[in-house]
């Protein structure tokens, strides 16, 4: 009766690492094989958590990217194009399937390589990677009947380049569609997390896809920038920076390539008086420091109705004292790393602008360990629009919170922004969500949750958040000639 | 009904369900490993309200349960003992002998158990009953009848009156959440009962499926940590019934702890009404001392 617990601290409970394979180096993923290039150019993927080496990865050189696109081309125009939609349909399944079976070797490397909580790749990345797998394998045979009277054709080579903050689920987002409808690809990693796409490669040399079908080079943005102006290229795709969105649109202005861009964000987060407050305050939480806050659709501006500020802020502070930031691997972890040395110095130095331009700031309490790059949850209240911390995109976990006073000022300052990707409404009532979603300038709106993502829902953005639509139906349409 | 009812008076905060339910299912993704794991599964041990409600209930099953609650498992040393056991009143006065020196409390239920489908003199008749046999603890039920009709000022004067009743003794309010339909009711009648003077919400008598569930203990805690950032004053929490694995009551710790802090680890803010949890507990205890499961035959039932 008398038992007394003053604290309550939860032991390590690390994934084990031990199951996993990786090479010491990577070659390049073209016409179905792994290749290291002669060139012998090379840099390293580290774990951001500890430092450590993981793999050396192929810096590939524009004779790399021409012979991923000879490879695409010459799989489009033999037998990829000209399979019916079944037989697609069958790799992509069996795809799906291998990466379901292997989604703990994919969730460690992926958590690993990028620094990402092992409990986000695990629930998260890799099972919804799987998921858009499925879901346009199994509009592979139905083009048909999704565009119907519209004789739907592939489109050729498709040129995708996807960022660091999701490398797999990105990689399947981008993969899926194009494979469904019958595109070949020439997918590139981000520098800093290759891995996982470099893994999905050899999944896809097991799955027995016909060479070339998919291709992977890695390296940094000049090997982007030579996928992008590649004359046999047909389609870019590209999911990263706004600034590097608009390189590609000037890169490809005057040629007939198509085009979808998936971009920067800074989207608002809007919580009425009449919210359920406490679920709010989490969806706040995963709006914004869900995956260290390197997610372009997170709920980086938080817009609190003035009544119920105080309150929130309280209730928020205390939720964050709860998160647990630190080793990614250990399956209690909230937080994990920031991706690279050169992310966390940017959002070191937006921290700093925000305390400079006047904000309150504030950081939850917490250990971080000694190697690695870290950032604590962190929170500016008492910001203005003005302020640079409202303004940029900062992609770490850094909330600005502002208030306001009735629903129309609120559209007014959550549309005031070149970014227009997401939204997330909290009210209790629904014609007021409606009004809302109505009203947003976004690509996605979500009421009473935050972060929320489904194959069947089109995901992208308005304005300088980008244009096409990825998953759902919208996500066909970005790869096929309707 | 010309009086404003208290309900909106409180204000009590709406609930979306969807959100608690995910919150909920988040702590049950910690992962609680080695001294942890032996630190929490003593601390469930020492929360755990060992409970017999049965119409058939004799003296002799109440005092296998009382010595039961003082020699969980013998063979295991340095075990805490339960908080305390829970009886109808007229088995309060036998527990509290057979208990004496133990420190465990005698807790028992009250007005009109587990209905509570009876008149208010009645009902305090039964709490006075049970006070006087030297009942720690009263375990009552809230009129869900009047609740369902809106008579929100009734339930709150009648947990009032009970609670002048308990005197010394602790006032434990049961909700019996599993009657009351939505998270919105189970938050305004926590709120009601945390304002009339309870020293503890509890969910369910254990008669009504669904019992406890995480989702409602969430909304109770929710309503208790609300009411703590008001007024500082602390109150604790009863899930009861439904609860009979360790790993799913290490979860429920670990959820007071992150939504109430760990002052509400203790037995005196939070317990388990349960009868078979604690083999359970002691099984999993075992099982880190020696490396290796028992059976269940090792365990006394009672």
């Amino acid at each position: 009766m008398t038992h007394q617990n003053s604290n309550w601290d939860l032991s390590p409970a690390p994934e084990s690492t031990g199951h996993i394979s990786l090479k010491e180096h990577y070659g390049v993923f073209i016409d179905g094989e792994f290749r290291t290039p002669d060139h012998g150019n090379r840099f390293q993927s580290i774990n951001p958590a500890t430092g450590e080496v993981l793999a050396e990865i192929t810096e590939s050189s524009s004779q790399d990217v021409d012979r991923a696109v000879a490879a695409a081309r010459a799989a489009y125009e033999g037998e990829w194009s000209k399979m019916g939609g079944r037989e697609r349909g069958k790799y992509l399944y069996r795809l799906a399937r291998m990466l379901q079976e292997k989604s703990r070797e994919f969730a460690v490397i992926e958590s690993l390589d990028g620094g990402k909580p092992i409990r986000e790749s695990r629930d998260v990345d890799v099972p919804l990677a799987a998921a858009h797998l499925f879901y346009y394998a199994g509009w592979a045979d139905k083009l048909s009947y999704a565009f119907p009277n519209r004789n739907p054709q592939p489109i050729g080579v498709a040129g995708q380049i996807i960022p660091w903050n999701f490398p797999l689920l990105m990689a399947a987002w981008k993969i899926a569609p194009a494979l469904a409808t019958g595109n070949t690809v020439v997918l590139k990693p981000a520098e800093t997390t290759s891995l996982t796409a470099l893994k999905l490669a050899e999944l896809i040399q097991e799955a027995g896809f016909p060479p070339g079908v998919v291709n992977v080079v890695t390296g940094h943005g000049d090997v982007g920038a030579a996928i992008v102006k590649h004359d046999d290229v047909d389609k870019v795709a590209f999911t990263g920076s706004t600034e590097v969105g608009k390189l590609i649109q000037k890169s490809i202005a005057g040629t007939n390539k198509r085009c979808t861009l998936e971009l920067g964000g800074k989207a608002a987060n809007i919580v009425f008086d009449d919210a359920a407050i406490d679920q709010a305050v989490e969806g706040i939480v995963n709006g914004i420091y869900f995956n260290q806050g390197h997610v372009c659709c997170a709920g980086s501006r938080l817009f609190v109705q003035e009544s119920i500020h105080d309150q929130l802020i309280e209730k928020l502070k205390h939720r964050m004292g709860t998160l647990i930031v630190g080793d990614p691997m250990d399956k209690n972890t909230d937080v994990g790393a920031i991706n690279s040395r050169e992310q966390l110095a940017t959002i070191e130095q937006y921290i700093e602008v925000g305390k400079q331009e006047g904000a309150e700031f504030y950081q939850a309490e917490c250990q971080l360990p000694e190697a690695g790059f870290w950032c604590r949850p962190t929170l500016f209240t008492d910001v203005a629009q003005s302020n640079r911390i409202a303004q940029e995109e900062i992609f770490g976990p850094v909330l600005a919170v502002q208030t306001f006073r009735t629903v129309a000022e609120v559209i007014k300052k959550a549309n005031n922004t070149p970014y227009g990707l997401s939204a997330g409404v909290w009210t209790d009532k629904g014609s007021k969500i409606f009004n809302m979603t109505a009203q947003m300038k976004a690509g996605v709106v979500w009421a009473n949750t935050y972060n929320l993502f489904d194959p069947t829902s089109p995901f992208g953005g308005f304005k300088e958040s980008g244009f096409g639509r990825e998953g759902g139906l919208h996500g066909l349409s970005a790869y096929l000639e309707i | 009904m010309n009086q404003p009812q208290i309900a909106r008076v409180f204000n009590s905060p709406v609930i979306d369900q969807v959100g608690v339910v995910e919150r909920a299912k988040r702590f049950t993704t910690r992962s609680i490993k080695s001294e942890a794991k032996m630190q929490g599964l003593e601390m469930v041990l020492s929360m755990i309200d060992l409970t017999t409600l049965e119409g058939m209930d004799t003296e002799g099953k109440v005092k296998q349960l009382c010595y039961k609650a003082q020699h969980l498992h013998d063979s295991i040393d340095g075990l805490p003992t339960v908080a305390a056991i829970c009886v109808y009143p007229n088995f309060v006065g036998l527990a509290k002998r057979c208990l004496a020196g133990s420190g465990i409390n005698v807790a028992s239920v009250a007005t009109a158990f587990p209905s509570g489908n009876s008149s208010l003199e009645i009902k305090l008749a039964d709490v006075s009953m049970a006070v006087s046999e030297g009942a720690d603890e009263i375990d009552m039920v809230i009129s869900r009848g009047r609740f369902h009709r809106g008579e929100y000022n009734f339930v709150f004067d009648e947990i009032a009156a009970v609670k002048a009743a308990c005197g010394e003794a602790r006032l434990k309010t049961i909700l019996e959440t599993g009657e009351l339909g939505s998270l919105d009711k189970v938050r305004l009648a926590s709120d009601i009962a945390i304002a009339a003077g309870a020293d503890f919400i509890k969910t369910s008598t254990g008669k009504i499926q669904p019992a406890a569930t995480m989702p409602v203990t969430l909304v109770m805690l929710e309503a208790i940590r609300d009411h703590f950032q008001k007024t500082g004053l602390m109150v604790g929490m009863k899930p009861a019934g439904g609860i009979s694995k360790s790993k799913l009551a290490l979860h429920y710790l670990i959820m007071v702890k992150e939504t109430l802090g760990d002052a509400w680890l203790d037995p005196k803010w939070f317990r388990f009404g349960a009868s078979s949890l604690a083999n359970d507990v002691l099984m999993q205890i075992a099982k880190q001392r020696t490396g290796a499961y028992q059976a269940a035959n090792y365990f006394a039932i009672d």
